[in-house]
């Protein structure tokens, strides 16, 4: 939320807002005020990792969710990725019956807490949301996301519900990568059944939750938790297994599993190829926020994996990682932190919350400045980063204006670390150690879209190695719509089996 | 599956060099010479990469030879022992020795040296093994700076069609380093009309610089197998690039092994530093939070001398 409340209700009237719920007609439900939730201040939290939000509180949630207009076209059911039912949990949140909601939301999202907390709700469900049309405003939509994370956080404290698994089918599953959509699909087919063991190259789950997304966006206990409760259905975890080099997915189906589901992410950084990057100081920010993360760096040195902290940084990229990349710097200790984009605000794929609490926290930003060459000591570490001027050109094949440098308009940024967040490509090692599998000129793998089936059969893929990089919520939409081919080919397989053994019989 | 990574073996092996042989039977079944596995000993270390250096198929175990150097290969070597496990081991990461003399054809069959410098013994090992397995002449050269740092001279001897020894202080083997005995090698089989066909080497990155200039003038083809600095071990994270004839190369999985005479190895040499104050930190607290440690001098030659561990084995004139 960028905008300023509009009136901030005082506890007394959320409780009479709840208790008087039935009264409000269309109108004057869609003129209630939104509910605003506290955050850190921003001069306490560069601080520390903490959490930026403060949850709602009960009141404040079903305050909240009162403001919903239960449109019948459900416009923000429609902006979900994975449909979730949100004028339906938020009646039932309204209603205080926090557990209901809970079980409504899961049925579709097996995740809430992560999402609650990192999907771009602005640009999905509360994008849509009617609430905010009437005020011609998408910062008085209904905070879908904030309700979300309450309930997933109250079902922690109150005791979560693990989904019921179905009886053993006999199928196994293979599932490549603990990230975000190995987890969802990992989760869906216990629920069918079919045994699922998840193979990490890492030490922990998580993937991109847990290398790359910090601490003060996405508390690691949360992950944690999810992961625990996934242990506790049945799904199984194989850690330091390098699916490619440790194992094959031949090795996988020889092993005695009857598909695969290849969720390996975009973990492969790109650079932008100026001078000067083989600097002491210049980081992937791979690199800067797993050794940050998932290696504890922001602990050194009671965690033994260091990271540079420096005065001065800069940050190349618009997007949510060099949000994150920046803020994470500050945290490390930085007193200035540059983030350096090529395009305007206007173009910056991060999302709104984000842009809005790096600025906060005092993050520059530099627009329309394009990264020209890194300049380095003697000694071979950063020193400044030179960038030139940019004004916005023609769109591109994206709509998205292009950044056109201004001739001789040339600036040098004093910083020692410089910290690459200009996207990922899809991981090559599966594709390469795997025969039948087509990938595409970006080396994503090509899928049926209804099924999520690679061009090899019994091979399934998605997430960010299909579609290249984009969301936590997509990623475990693919996995979901996986889990449920994959249960259609493995009950059509083993069909085919008895069908087949009968015929055998028949005939012998 | 818990795979256990329990320590069979331990052994010194030379000075502040341990030998550990570990059960990984999956790393096992698949390496292949050339290959690297990620180790985290605790659940609070680094990752940090250790090539293989032997294996044991039936077993399902495998060698590393660690040199203590830092915090991590230090708390390994002080505070595990034949029974304790390892939190993780990942692997085998890495692309694998290419076993053929580069610009011949599959099937010729030549003469290959091999360069270890300290503890590159270790890695050396599977890779000349394979070598002379496929039908090549293996001539390995093994160095160190005194005879007590020297490391698997039998198993070399072994695997080897012929094994020369040296020192920089002549304390066994011939009195000089490596690159003189490489130098000599080529010169006396050019002499006879023969020839040394690939050169490897592996050890500090200063001898494999040598090393490479050494064989440069003569146009031996020379393959270096590199260990920077790396968190995952994947293609992650680009922490471990390094510039190949100009181009930046991940040692992860483009490597470890370049060809010598392309790598810039003062470039790769300032980037394995980069953390050297961070890493006498973090070896000065796990001293001062060991106050029976009788290593202090140790430590404090550490401390000032910070060196990073691919730079820590002996170099000797090298260094200038």
């Amino acid at each position: 939320m960028t905008e300023k409340p509009n009136v901030t209700p005082t506890p007394e009237e959320l409780e009479a807002r709840v208790e008087g719920r039935a009264a409000f007609t269309a109108k004057t439900r869609g003129q209630l005020p939104k509910v605003y939730w506290a955050e850190q201040d921003p001069s306490e939290r560069i601080r520390n990792t903490r959490e930026v939000p403060f949850a709602y509180s009960a009141v404040e949630a079903r305050a909240e969710a009162v403001r919903c207009l239960s449109c019948k076209n459900e416009p923000c059911v429609s902006g979900c990725p994975v449909a979730v039912d949100v004028p339906g949990f938020l009646r039932l949140v309204a209603e205080g019956d926090f557990r209901a909601a809970i079980r409504l939301i899961k049925e579709t999202n097996l995740l809430p807490a992560i999402c609650g907390r990192v999907c771009p709700q602005e640009s999905q469900c509360q994008e849509n949301c009617m609430v905010a049309k009437v005020h011609k405003d998408l910062g008085f939509a209904v905070s879908v996301g904030k309700i979300e994370a309450f309930l997933a956080d109250w079902e922690r404290e109150n005791g979560v519900e693990l989904p019921p698994v179905g009886p053993p089918s006999g199928s196994r599953v293979a599932i490549i990568g603990a990230g975000p959509s190995g987890l969802t699909c990992a989760g869906d087919l216990r629920r069918f059944g079919h045994e699922a063991v998840v193979f990490e190259a890492f030490h922990k789950a998580g993937g991109v939750l847990v290398y790359g997304i910090p601490e003060f966006r996405l508390p690691k206990d949360i992950v944690q938790a999810e992961v625990d409760n996934l242990e506790k259905m049945g799904v199984r975890f194989e850690f330091d297994t390098v699916v490619g080099q440790t194992l094959t997915v031949d090795d996988l189906f020889d092993e005695g599993f009857h598909a695969v589901y290849v969720a390996t992410g975009a973990g492969l950084p790109y650079f932008v190829n100026v001078p000067g990057e083989d600097l002491n100081g210049v980081y992937s920010a791979n690199e800067y926020l797993t050794r940050a993360n998932l290696m504890g760096a922001y602990r050194f040195p009671e965690e033994d994996t260091p990271v540079l902290r420096r005065d001065n940084v800069a940050v190349l990229g618009g997007g949510n990682v060099a949000m994150d990349a920046a803020r994470t710097a500050l945290r490390l200790g930085a007193k200035n932190v540059y983030l350096v984009y090529r395009r305007s605000r206007a173009e910056m794929p991060a999302r709104v919350e984000e842009v809005h609490h790096a600025e906060e926290e005092g993050i520059q930003f530099r627009m329309l400045s394009a990264p020209v060459e890194i300049l380095g000591t003697p000694e071979g570490w950063v020193r400044a980063l030179k960038i030139q001027r940019c004004e916005l050109g023609e769109p591109d094949e994206k709509g998205r204006r292009r950044p056109v440098p201004i001739e001789g308009a040339y600036e040098e940024l004093p910083v020692e670390i410089v910290i690459e967040a200009i996207g990922n490509g899809p991981n090559p090692l599966i594709p390469k150690t795997t025969q039948g599998l087509t990938t595409t000129r970006h080396g994503t793998l090509v899928v049926d879209e209804a099924t999520m089936m690679t061009t090899r059969k019994g091979v399934f893929a998605g997430g960010d190695i299909v579609a290249g990089a984009s969301t936590v919520i997509l990623a475990m939409g693919h996995g979901r719509k996986a889990a449920a081919a994959i249960d259609a080919y493995l009950r059509t397989e083993a069909e085919q089996a008895v069908t087949a053994g009968a015929t055998g019989e028949a005939s012998a | 599956m818990d795979q256990g990574f329990r320590i069979l073996v331990k052994k010194p092996l030379a000075e502040n060099v341990t030998l550990y042989e570990v059960e990984a039977p999956r790393v096992a079944r698949r390496h292949r010479a050339g290959q690297f596995v990620m180790v985290r000993p605790t659940s609070h270390s680094e990752r940090i990469p250790l090539t293989i250096a032997d294996l044991d198929v039936s077993k399902g175990t495998i060698t590393l030879v660690v040199q203590a150097v830092g915090k991590t290969t230090t708390e390994m070597a002080e505070r595990f022992e034949e029974g304790d496990s390892f939190a993780n081991v990942a692997g085998p990461l890495g692309n694998p020795t290419h076993i053929a003399i580069p610009g011949k054809p599959e099937e010729f069959r030549g003469t290959v040296a091999c360069v270890a410098g300290g503890i590159g013994a270790a890695p050396m090992l599977p890779i000349a093994r394979a070598f002379r397995g496929a039908g090549h002449k293996v001539i390995t050269i093994l160095g160190a700076r005194r005879k007590d740092l020297l490391v698997f001279e039998d198993r070399l001897a072994e695997a080897s069609t012929e094994l020369l020894v040296c020192t920089d202080d002549g304390s066994y083997g011939g009195k000089g380093f490596v690159t003189d005995v490489l130098k000599e090698l080529i010169e006396r089989r050019r002499a006879k009309g023969k020839d040394v066909d690939l050169a490897i080497a592996i050890g500090p990155p200063v001898m494999m610089k040598f090393c490479s200039k050494t064989t440069k003038p003569y146009g031996v083809p020379t393959l270096v197998s590199l260990n920077t600095i790396m968190v995952d071990g994947t293609g992650m994270c680009g922490g471990c690039r390094v510039m190949v004839d100009g181009v930046a190369k991940y040692v992860c999985v483009d490597g470890p092994e370049f060809d010598g005479h392309q790598v810039d190895f003062d470039g790769m040499m300032r980037r394995q530093a980069m953390y050297k104050p961070e890493e006498a930190e973090s070896l000065a607290r796990y001293r001062e939070n060991d106050p029976s440690c009788m290593l202090q001098p140790a430590v404090a030659a550490a401390v000032s001398e910070s060196q990073s561990p691919a730079e820590a084995q002996p170099a000797g004139r090298f260094r200038a």
